[in-house]
């Protein structure tokens, strides 16, 4: 990412330069480049120096630290420790880009992001059509909206981890409201979190709940700033309510969408507190997304295992950023400016 | 809109009498679309409700069907006297509350710099602001955790806040830049007019404007905190130095599950978030999408 970005500054530092910002220091002898740049723009370096500062600190160097733990056989017996008043020094070694090799040719992995992938492309299209139906419902006319806009946006006000239990209370097998109300229609009570196939499906429905709001929210936005007369002209031309829907809502909506499907696809893909809270990737590893395998690598197997841990982490975050890539690529030969 | 749309409609009635307009449909149309908004709000509300109504009822009732029995306060009472709920709840308000004041004052100037100034590193850094919220928990939990604890660090509010920062400094940044866009330049140019430098222009002209929009981000990264569940579980242990996500995992877990405190704690902590939340949340979809969008 360094590399990254001091590409992008001396890129940006010819922009301005080509386009003659600073071009009033016409003096014999021309100052350098860069202390001609700090001259003009020492103001916005230090106005953003502190969140370089902090970002280069608490993000950077940890950053920096797990690309070099994934390259080591770091577990929990060999990282540098105290026990008592005695300093143990750090004892594991490099073993360059084992971990990776491991990762990427076992099955553990390649299993678990298969069911992360399901499980992302599940939750985000499911989400997207009911935010998009509730959003075009809450669009029109329709006697008491605000109180049912109100109701529907409740589950993105409850904080996550809180939601995820209330639904833990529901699905309990015995005990649950889900399976009484089951029992007293005469059938069977189902193992919502017990048995893989239903655990998978109880973690998607959870997630759907929670992220539906949001959906909702944006694109309500997006539908409210569509301009009418755009409605009005396709009705002049005699449109459907389907086609105006298809050639005009769409489209327009085409901004918003854009984003919050971004923004859905990464948030569900590193979507934590779901599936730790609801089943801690069980039964089994059926539920297990990468996320919290990683975190059960590195805190709750023994001996913690903070190289594979590491090495899953970094791979993550490699697919999330080679799919925001992918992503905007698509959308700009398709004629986004985005 | 309605007025706008009667007149072509009428018109149109006559020319394609199969078409319906907007805002004109058949009262069967109304009904479903009633009856799908109910279902989907009982949905919505229902498992809130249900905790809600659960919390009301005797510990000892907690798994009946019905909604009321015997309501009693007693879930709440036995929650604060017997359990740590009161210290887990001080320490979320001491974390996320920190690291929300640091986040925002960080991160105000930069958001601001970003959404006025062309400057050399701007594309890298807007890059870097995008990319650090793509960060998964997994990647920075392992050096952070084997950092902290060479701080002696774990286990330690100041430990958790300084990790919440890597959440909250890059979200504020981006979030307060979709703020500062919508505030006009013209208001930065009539200060640079009067002599004013550009830190006197922000401070004294767009600082203030942008208060709701600060008031939204800071609140919006205080939920964010108050939820966080990862890091939270992986480096506080011992009962009084939880956070509420930890706290709550206490009542629930493989041995069993106490859902009189479980349900009576989840309303105590939803109250509050919910309302606020209620409050801000019109705005808080402007700033985020507004980031997003024209970045």
């Amino acid at each position: 990412m360094a590399v990254h970005t001091s590409q992008s500054v001396a890129k940006a530092a010819g922009d301005d330069v080509a386009r003659g910002r600073s071009r009033g220091t016409g003096n014999p002898p021309p100052p350098s480049r860069f202390r001609r740049a700090l001259s003009v723009h020492w103001y916005a370096w230090t106005m953003v120096a502190p969140v370089v500062l902090v970002i280069g600190v608490i993000i950077g160097y940890p950053l920096v630290r797990g690309i070099w733990l994934s390259m080591t056989d770091a577990n929990e017996r060999n990282v540098a420790r105290s026990i008592g008043v005695n300093e143990m020094p750090a004892t594991y070694e490099f073993v360059g880009l084992d971990n990776y090799a491991d990762a990427l040719t076992g099955t553990q992995f390649l299993g678990t992001l298969g069911w992360t992938l399901v499980w992302t492309v599940s939750c985000v299209t499911i989400t997207f059509c009911l935010g998009m139906a509730l959003a075009n419902i809450l669009n029109r006319r329709i006697a008491g909206r605000s109180a049912y806009r109100m109701a529907l946006i409740l589950p993105w006000a409850i904080p996550g981890f809180v939601s995820v239990f209330a639904w833990r209370f529901l699905y309990n097998e015995n005990n649950g409201l889900l399976n009484k109300i089951l029992g007293g229609a005469g059938i069977d009570g189902i193992p919502w979190l017990n048995d893989p196939t239903w655990a998978k499906f109880s973690v998607i429905a959870v997630n759907v709940w929670l992220g539906v709001p949001f959906m909702m929210v944006a694109l309500l936005g997006g539908l409210q700033s569509i301009p009418s007369e755009q409605y009005e002209a396709a009705e002049m031309d005699g449109a459907t309510a389907w086609q105006r829907f298809r050639h005009v809502t769409l489209p327009g909506l085409r901004p918003v969408s854009t984003t919050v499907v971004l923004l859905s696809t990464i948030w569900t893909f590193n979507m934590f507190p779901v599936i730790f809270l609801l089943t801690r990737g069980g039964p089994g590893e059926a539920t297990q997304i990468l996320v919290t395998q990683a975190y059960k690598f590195s805190f709750e197997i023994s001996p913690r295992d903070f190289a594979q841990s590491s090495t899953w982490g970094v791979l993550i975050l490699v697919l999330l950023m080679l799919f925001a890539m992918v992503y905007r690529r698509v959308l700009r030969t398709q004629g986004d400016n985005w | 809109m309605t007025t706008v749309t009667a007149t072509p409609a009428r018109h149109g009635a006559r020319k394609a009498p199969k078409v319906r307009k907007r805002g004109d449909r058949s009262p069967a149309a109304s009904v479903a679309l009633h009856l799908t908004l109910i279902v989907m709000s009982v949905i919505a509300v229902f498992p809130v409700l249900w905790v809600l109504l659960t919390s009301l009822k005797p510990a000892k009732f907690a798994s009946t069907t019905d909604f009321f029995k015997e309501t009693t306060f007693e879930n709440y009472t036995n929650l604060i006297k017997d359990t740590e709920f009161l210290s887990w709840f001080g320490n979320s308000v001491v974390v996320a509350g920190l690291s929300t004041v640091i986040g925002v004052f960080v991160s105000a100037t930069t958001g601001y710099a970003v959404s006025r100034f062309r400057f050399p590193g701007k594309r890298g850094l807007m890059w870097t602001l995008l990319v650090t919220q793509m960060f998964p928990v997994a990647v920075l939990i392992v050096p952070i955790y084997n950092i902290m604890s060479t701080m002696g660090l774990l286990n330690q509010p100041a430990g958790l806040v300084i990790t919440y920062l890597t959440i909250s400094v890059p979200f504020c940044a981006w979030m307060m830049k979709g703020f500062f866009d919508t505030i006009p330049r013209e208001i930065d140019e009539s200060g640079q007019v009067d002599g004013l430098t550009p830190f006197g222009t922000f401070w004294r002209l767009i600082l203030p404007l942008a208060k709701p929009g600060l008031a939204v981000t800071a609140f919006y990264s205080f939920i964010t905190a108050w939820g966080e569940v990862a890091y939270a579980s992986a480096f506080m242990v011992g009962d009084e130095n939880l956070t509420l996500a930890g706290g709550l995992q206490k009542f629930v877990n493989q041995y069993g599950a106490q859902w009189g405190p479980m349900t009576a704690a989840s309303v105590l902590i939803a109250i509050p978030a919910a309302l606020v939340f209620l409050f801000a949340q019109k705005h808080l979809v402007t700033g985020m999408s507004a980031g997003a969008v024209k970045g």
